[in-house]
């Protein structure tokens, strides 16, 4: 299978989607001739002219706005929020608008339109560009949330998103734009709520979300060498949760670890660890851990911002620790 | 007015409509002040002129977003007493099943894209309203109503950017009834309200709120030039609110004297007004009008005894409509 890259997948879902629906647009910050900062619309604008591919000035709670707007109208907008971390500005558009107007209407109004945004730390871009808020979203009823984990995950979930009749916010990750993966030529969808099991095995359940699904892969190398075997789970979106699919691996290894890149005060890691102690726990052998990003800012200085994100070898050593019955005292 | 006769049949459901408005706002009244409807709510009395002058210069395909007092703008954008009332008292027959409720209302089948208890909150929706019309070839135009209190909200100022730059079919309306909840709006509003809209090169007028027949006139024009692509435009509607923010700010004489409340309900009421001029153009008899009264106060207590009786959603409702399929 050809391999792509995870920009260029996302790119290649917002096109074939723009050409399949007409009512489907793009708009947000430098997304025309620019094609974003990293550059993964590139090229759009070139295909769908202006009209479609809508630069805005630096004013996210107004197009956000104008986005639901459209949505609630008859439109498919797909907004660009050029950093993660500028979801604060937008909470009222997003959270007390986009969300709740299916509700609020009885379920006569719709606001079918798609936020992308990113998330991650360690691009030494300090404490406003670094943040990975997807629990703050992951909050708010009537939202949806897509964390894409490879450049294969980002094709099917933004085709996705963009024909699902909700709000859906997808977070990619900053730092795997240039990451290539299998991607089969033509049209595959995603399904919004099915967990991908990456890797299987009996003695540990590691569940990662985005960019830490590769740090889960890489300690389940390691602990495979040392004779643990770890099964890896993709939730893909968490909201909707696929429950089942954790639950099935939990009851069956008895040991989990959840991993996210948000804070892990209140997180999504808290969020998944408490539903497995919740509805397994008369299977379980050892508490649920969690491991998000210290409760820090993220720090600028690369010698600092290294120690606030999960990593393999956390990951490892905290798995062989629940594995040999040690207590564990998470943060 | 020559055409007085012509136009004889407007000019009797705009008069029509601000009764309705005002009836049902007295109704409305009476239900908190029974406690009676869960919640509570702001009254539109006194500003009826701006919605009905507005609206009736608008067809079901114009949308429009409205404001927290949004019971003025329902009406007359053609919504019913029934589903209306029901909405009020939170119940299943209500325009939104009693999940929005006075706050929220909306009323998609006119082009009512709600009502939005963030002060300034649909300044987005209604523009982007706009550009879908203009991405999407459509001629119709969209009105974003807000108060003088949400001209001090950020957004406002995005979003006119944007429509002026785009040329964006939508026409912000800002009554103006010169309080912005409990404060006087030219405490808290540096230099002119216009100004700010003509800063974007958004042509801005103002106009008399009280005053239907001057409102609808400005907005037709307004409209027709909006469909053409001439807009955005700006309005700031002179106006007053009768009663309180809400139906619960009864003591408010810290912010203003009963004498002020009194020059404008004696003086400047816009259904008087209205009424005046129609038994003067002789459009109307003094006693078609008492008739067309009675028959709004009754359609409204019938309204209002339907929807004291009509049920609650059943329980099952409550994660109904979260998401949708």
């Amino acid at each position: 299978m050809r391999e792509i890259t995870l920009s260029q997948a996302v790119n290649e879902a917002i096109a074939e989607e723009m050409r399949r629906d007409e009512t489907v647009f793009l708009i947000g910050e430098d997304v025309a001739e620019a094609g974003t900062p990293f550059k993964v619309l590139s090229g759009l604008v070139d295909e769908f002219g202006t009209d479609r591919v809508i630069d805005t000035p630096i004013a996210e709670p107004g197009f956000v706005g104008l986005a639901v707007g459209a949505a609630m109208t008859g439109a498919r907008p797909i907004v660009d929020l050029m950093f993660g971390d500028f979801i604060y500005l937008v909470m009222d558009q997003l959270c007390n608008q986009a969300a709740k107007q299916h509700y609020m209407s009885g379920g006569k109004l719709k606001v079918p339109m798609v936020l992308r945004t990113n998330l991650g730390a360690t691009r030494r871009s300090a404490a406003q560009h670094s943040q990975s808020l997807q629990a703050l979203v992951a909050h708010i009823p009537g939202l949806k949330v897509a964390l894409p984990s490879s450049a294969y995950e980002a094709k099917g979930l933004m085709k996705t998103a963009i024909r699902d009749n909700n709000p859906v916010v997808i977070f990619e990750d900053k730092l795997m734009y240039q990451d290539k993966a299998p991607v089969p030529e033509g049209e595959f969808l995603i399904p919004f709520g099915e967990a991908n099991v990456k890797r299987e095995g009996g003695d540990i359940t590691l569940i990662a979300t985005s960019s830490m699904v590769q740090v889960a892969e890489k300690a389940a190398e390691t602990l495979a060498a040392e004779g643990i075997e770890a099964e890896v789970i993709d939730p893909r979106t968490i909201v909707p949760l696929d429950e089942a699919t954790l639950l099935d691996s939990v009851k069956k290894t008895s040991r989990a670890i959840v991993i996210d890149e948000g804070h892990q005060s209140y997180g999504v890691t808290a969020e998944i660890a408490s539903r497995l102690t919740e509805k397994a726990f008369y299977h379980l052998d050892a508490p649920v851990l969690r491991m998000g990003a210290m409760d820090v800012p993220v720090p600028f200085s690369p010698a600092l911002e290294d120690l606030t994100v999960p990593t393999p070898e956390a990951v490892v050593e905290n798995a062989r620790k629940l594995c040999a019955g040690e207590m564990i005292h998470a943060a | 007015m020559s055409d007085a006769k012509h136009n004889s049949e407007d000019y009797l459901r705009m008069y029509r409509q601000m009764v309705r408005i005002r009836t049902f706002e007295d109704n409305a009244n009476q239900l908190y002040l029974s406690a009676k409807m869960p919640g509570l709510t702001h009254m539109y009395s006194g500003e009826e002129a701006v919605a009905v002058g507005i609206c009736e210069a608008l067809t079901d395909d114009d949308r429009i977003t409205s404001t927290h007092r949004g019971h003025g703008h329902c009406v007359a954008k053609g919504a019913e007493f029934k589903e209306m009332f029901c909405e009020l008292l939170g119940k299943e027959e209500g325009y939104c099943r009693g999940k929005g409720g006075s706050m929220h209302i909306a009323d998609q089948s006119h082009g009512n894209l709600g009502a939005n208890a963030i002060v300034g909150g649909s300044m987005g929706i209604a523009t982007g309203s706009a550009l879908r019309a203009k991405l999407q070839g459509s001629d119709d135009v969209t009105v974003c109503f807000f108060g003088d209190g949400a001209t001090a909200q950020g957004l406002w100022y995005e979003v006119m950017n944007m429509a002026a730059l785009w040329k964006l079919p939508v026409i912000y309306a800002c009554e103006n009834n010169g309080y912005s909840e409990y404060t006087k709006t030219e405490e808290i509003a540096a230099g002119s309200i216009t100004a700010r809209a003509e800063a974007f090169g958004i042509e801005a007028h103002q106009v008399d709120g009280q005053d239907v027949l001057a409102v609808n006139a400005l907005t037709r024009k307004l409209v027709d030039r909006a469909r053409k692509g001439e807009g955005p435009f700006f309005i700031e509607l002179m106006t007053y609110r009768y009663h309180g923010h809400h139906v619960g700010d009864i003591n408010r004489e810290y912010y203003r004297s009963k004498d002020e409340e009194k020059d404008w309900k004696e003086n400047r009421d816009p259904i008087v007004r209205f009424r005046g001029w129609l038994v003067e153009q002789g459009i109307a008899s003094e006693d078609e009008i008492e008739a067309m009264n009675a028959e709004i106060k009754k359609d409204a207590s019938d309204a209002v005894a339907y929807a004291e009786a009509a049920k609650y959603p059943e329980a099952s409702e409550v994660d109904m409509h979260v998401y949708a399929d």
